[in-house]
């Protein structure tokens, strides 16, 4: 599954300057009054099969039960996520990453969840689930808990 | 070293250790309010998880999960127009009964206990703080150990100045809970950054699932099966998601449920390591375990405590330590000097003797006891020891090996040795390690340049004396004029005195000083002659003079006055003095605090024994008792014409009941009784009084205190007691000079 959405989507090594482009995940939390959010981003496709990981935020491999649909999915395996974890999120704050992702990642059935947990509050699998089109670009979505909205802009 | 492990952490980790267990005493409390405020009633005995869903579902259509945390409380998880909310639920109706967001008090207090507001960076520090905590626990056990003598004694009384003995006794009542907490804070840091096995996942979601809905929770035989007490989690499939299941997670473990037939899809129960991370986080936040919660965050406020006395104690020993000047190297020097220390304040004697010695045109060096190395005395004629002794006969801190040492040495090196020992005549073994010290010395052939002398609570003028013998053994005159750090003096207004003794060459005088003033802050702390009790000293400086004298006080401060019994010593600088003053002069005093001379805080029988001014402070005990408590007092004077002091007084309280009995020996007239003897004379209701747990305290001059220590022996023996026995028991104290 790995290897798939390399093959699709990272890493500009791979990929020649058409083939692939920055895209910008900005994702805004609420003011939910709680400690700092984890937050999984990944890419399933059509069907929901899982398959591969974008971003991780948050550092403790102990908690990742919690974001519960992208573990059922990778059973935990952290080699998913290796080399694009990052700090958790603080509630009201902002997270913001740029990937270098492939064209052939739009537009092709694909949909981009994120998985959010709070310690001490409820976990929120799939809190946003987002077809990943150009057309869709640059418009946010409301998440159902602790995303407040979440764009992803070429 | 043991100390140094003790001390060193203590002293870099003070502050670390005070914010992480007020915090931790602060959140200690909120399980069990939790228990007591937040839980709405307990469930029903047979409630069942399917019984509570349904009810839930009524009024929460759309609960996507339940939850009941360790305390009890239930909470509901849902969306009602797209909007989440969270409720407390009473179980006996479904129905919300309050918000069920955790308070933003102890979420901010959670972040302060576990990561100072810095992340990793301050969960690092705090678990450093916790290991230092662990250290000081493990140490501090040690050193109080070898304090009371051992680990049997552990919980025997302690002995001491107030800042020890209160160090002490806060450590005996929160180390266990400071020892449990600061493990089970390293278990939990080392999980958090996945130092240690990970508990278990849960079980992996299933392959295949009906794909049908609408079975409800009020029908599966599983939920129907589990009582409400049981669970932890019961998560709902997403709506309109037929291959989403319901998770359930109980006491025992957890599984799938489908939510099309209501069948248990996969069951796991929880693992070892679950079972065993559960557990600590149990015992170190109290959830699910309120009582225990409270009773460690009682414990955790012990040790800000020892964190302030442990600094006070610390500093005291600093300031008592001087820096010796003029210190000549151990191979050159032609007296060496060693100190065996716990406290630091035998260093202060050493610095005093260094000097007078090197006036009198010796080479001296002055170290440690633990740095004694005969072979490199290349230049010297004498070793004087300067010994304290720890708790119960133990080598003090800077004596480490020093006995091994001396015993191994196969001849004396040609030098004489002098010993002075350095006690509290309180403890059974006053001064016993610098006897052992002299002891050793003699059979290893060392030639004795002195007999041991000792010095009692730090008494310059013990210390002077055995200055005149030891320099009388070196061939010439050595003043030690030693003045240990002397506490801001009041001036003290006789009000009244009371003469007696004239007519036996001996003058002496009860003399009675009016209360000073004191500010409202040393009321408030106590400071000064604030709070004092018969028993008590007060120090008194007289002009002329560098070193103090003390003297028992014969009140307390609610006798609204300062009394003292004086006689007058030949060549007594201070004592002569105080008996010429008239009423309205005054003198310069400061007060000291005698804790353990004073009768016990209990009904039991009270003996008290003194002879000629000793019976100052017995009186001051007689005056403050109660009638009912019984107490019985023996007195030792010369002549009851000549220095019956009290008199009238002792008549007046057997009278009132606050003496239950007064015998009286008298050593100038016909019948030449002291003291012991009267005690012989009653031996039988002496025996009997101690064997019922009556308390000794003897006041008077050491020889007196002896012939009673050994009276005391003979009546005692039957029943197979010692002034020892007793002494370590806080049965028997003295009070001598």
């Amino acid at each position: 599954m790995k290897t798939l959405l390399c093959a699709l989507a990272l890493s500009t090594a791979l990929s020649g300057p058409a083939l692939a482009a920055p895209v910008t995940f900005t994702t805004n939390l609420s003011n939910y009054g709680g400690d700092g959010a984890y937050l999984a981003l990944y890419v399933t496709d059509a069907s929901g099969a899982y398959m591969g990981s974008l971003w991780m935020a948050g550092g403790k491999a102990k908690y990742y039960t919690h974001l519960t649909d992208w573990h059922r999915a990778t059973g935990g395996d952290t080699a998913e996520i290796n080399g694009i974890t990052g700090a958790s999120v603080g509630a009201g704050r902002q997270l913001n990453i740029t990937l270098d992702l492939s064209d052939a990642l739009f537009d092709a059935g694909y949909e981009l969840h994120i998985d959010a947990a709070v310690e001490d509050m409820r976990d929120s699998p799939s809190e946003v689930v987002v077809p990943l089109t150009r057309a869709g670009a640059n418009t946010p979505v409301k998440g159902r808990r602790y995303i407040r909205d979440f764009t992803y802009g070429m | 070293m043991l100390r140094n492990l003790h001390k060193i952490p203590g002293l870099i980790a003070a502050i670390l250790i005070v914010v992480i267990t007020l915090s931790g005493a602060v959140l200690s409390v909120l399980p069990a309010w939790e228990v007591v405020a937040e839980v709405p009633a307990r469930p029903g005995a047979g409630l069942s998880v399917a019984t509570l869903a349904d009810r839930i579902a009524i009024t929460y259509p759309g609960v996507e999960q339940i939850k009941r945390s360790p305390s009890g409380k239930i909470i509901a998880f849902y969306f009602d127009g797209g909007q989440p909310g969270a409720v407390v639920i009473d179980p006996a109706t479904g129905v919300g009964v309050a918000d069920a967001q955790r308070s933003a008090f102890a979420r901010w207090m959670t972040n302060l206990h576990r990561s100072l507001f810095l992340d990793d960076a301050g969960r690092w520090a705090v678990a450093a703080g916790a290991a230092s905590l662990l250290m000081l626990s493990v140490s501090g056990l040690m050193l109080t150990a070898r304090r009371v003598g051992g680990w049997r004694h552990f919980f025997s009384r302690l002995r001491g100045p107030l800042t020890g003995r209160l160090h002490v006794e806060v450590a005996r009542f929160s180390v266990a809970g400071l020892l449990l907490s600061s493990i089970t804070a390293l278990f939990m840091t080392a999980s958090t950054f996945g130092l240690i096995p990970e508990a278990e996942n849960p079980p992996t979601f299933p392959r295949a699932v009906s794909e049908q809905t609408g079975a409800i929770p009020g029908t599966m035989a599983m939920l129907r099966d589990t009582p409400v007490s049981a669970l932890r989690e019961l998560t709902y499939p997403y709506p309109d998601d037929p291959t989403d299941v319901f998770k359930l997670t109980t006491d025992v473990g957890e599984g799938y449920i489908d939510q099309g037939t209501g069948e248990v899809l996969i069951w796991a129960d929880a693992g070892l390591w679950q079972r065993v991370n559960e557990t600590i986080y149990m015992l170190h936040t109290g959830q699910g375990a309120a009582l225990l919660g409270v009773v460690l965050g009682l414990m955790a406020l012990g040790a800000p405590v020892m964190a302030i006395t442990g600094a006070m104690l610390w500093l005291q020993s600093r300031r008592a330590r001087p820096r010796i000047k003029g210190n000549t190297p151990a191979g050159q020097a032609d007296t060496i000097v060693l100190v065996g220390s716990e406290g630091g304040s035998t260093w202060g004697f050493a610095a005093t003797l260094h000097r007078a010695l090197r006036e009198a045109g010796h080479t001296v060096h002055t170290g440690a006891m633990s740095e004694f190395r005969p072979e490199r005395y290349a230049c010297a004629a004498q070793v004087i020891v300067l010994a304290a002794t720890y708790g119960d006969g133990a080598a003090p801190a800077s004596a480490k090996g020093f006995l091994d040492r001396l015993a191994t040495l196969k001849a004396a090196p040609g030098l004489s040795i002098a010993v002075l020992g350095f006690g509290d005549r309180q403890f059974p073994q006053f001064c016993a390690y610098g006897a052992e010290v002299a002891r050793v010395a003699d059979e290893n052939g060392w030639p004795s340049l002195l007999p041991m002398g000792t010095v009692d609570r730090q008494s310059p003028q013990e210390f002077a004396r055995w200055g005149h013998a030891l320099g009388e053994a070196l061939g010439h005159p050595l003043e030690l004029l030693h003045s240990p750090v002397i506490p801001q003096t009041q001036a003290l207004t006789l009000i009244s005195r009371r003469d007696y003794g004239s007519d036996m060459q001996t003058p002496s005088a009860i003399l009675r000083f009016a209360l000073p003033k004191t500010g409202r802050f040393g009321r408030l702390v106590g400071r000064g002659f604030a709070r004092f009790s018969a028993g008590d000293l007060l120090g008194i400086i007289p002009e002329g003079a560098a070193v103090p004298r003390f003297y028992s006080l014969a009140s307390g401060q609610a006798d609204g006055f300062i009394e003292i019994c004086v006689s007058r010593h030949p060549g007594g600088l201070c004592s002569g003095q105080l008996l010429s003053l008239t009423p309205g002069d005054s003198v310069q005093g400061f007060l000291r605090r005698n804790p353990d001379f004073r009768p016990q805080a209990n009904a039991r029988p009270v003996i008290l024994i003194g002879a000629g001014t000793g019976i100052g402070p017995l009186a001051g005990f007689a005056r403050a008792n109660r009638p009912g408590r019984e107490m019985h007092l023996y007195y030792g004077a010369r002549h009851p014409d000549s220095d019956l002091f009290y008199g009238e007084e002792l008549q007046g309280w057997q009278a009132d009941g606050r003496l239950a009995s007064v015998t009286a020996a008298f050593s100038r007239t016909d019948t030449r009784t002291y003291v012991q003897d009267a005690l012989r004379n009653d031996a039988t209701r002496i025996a009997r009084l101690i064997s019922e747990g009556a308390q000794v305290l003897v006041c008077g001059g050491r020889d007196m205190a002896a012939g009673v220590a050994e009276a005391l022996s003979e009546i005692l023996a039957p029943a197979g007691l010692t002034p020892a026995l007793l002494k370590a028991e806080g049965q028997y104290v003295e009070d001598t000079y």
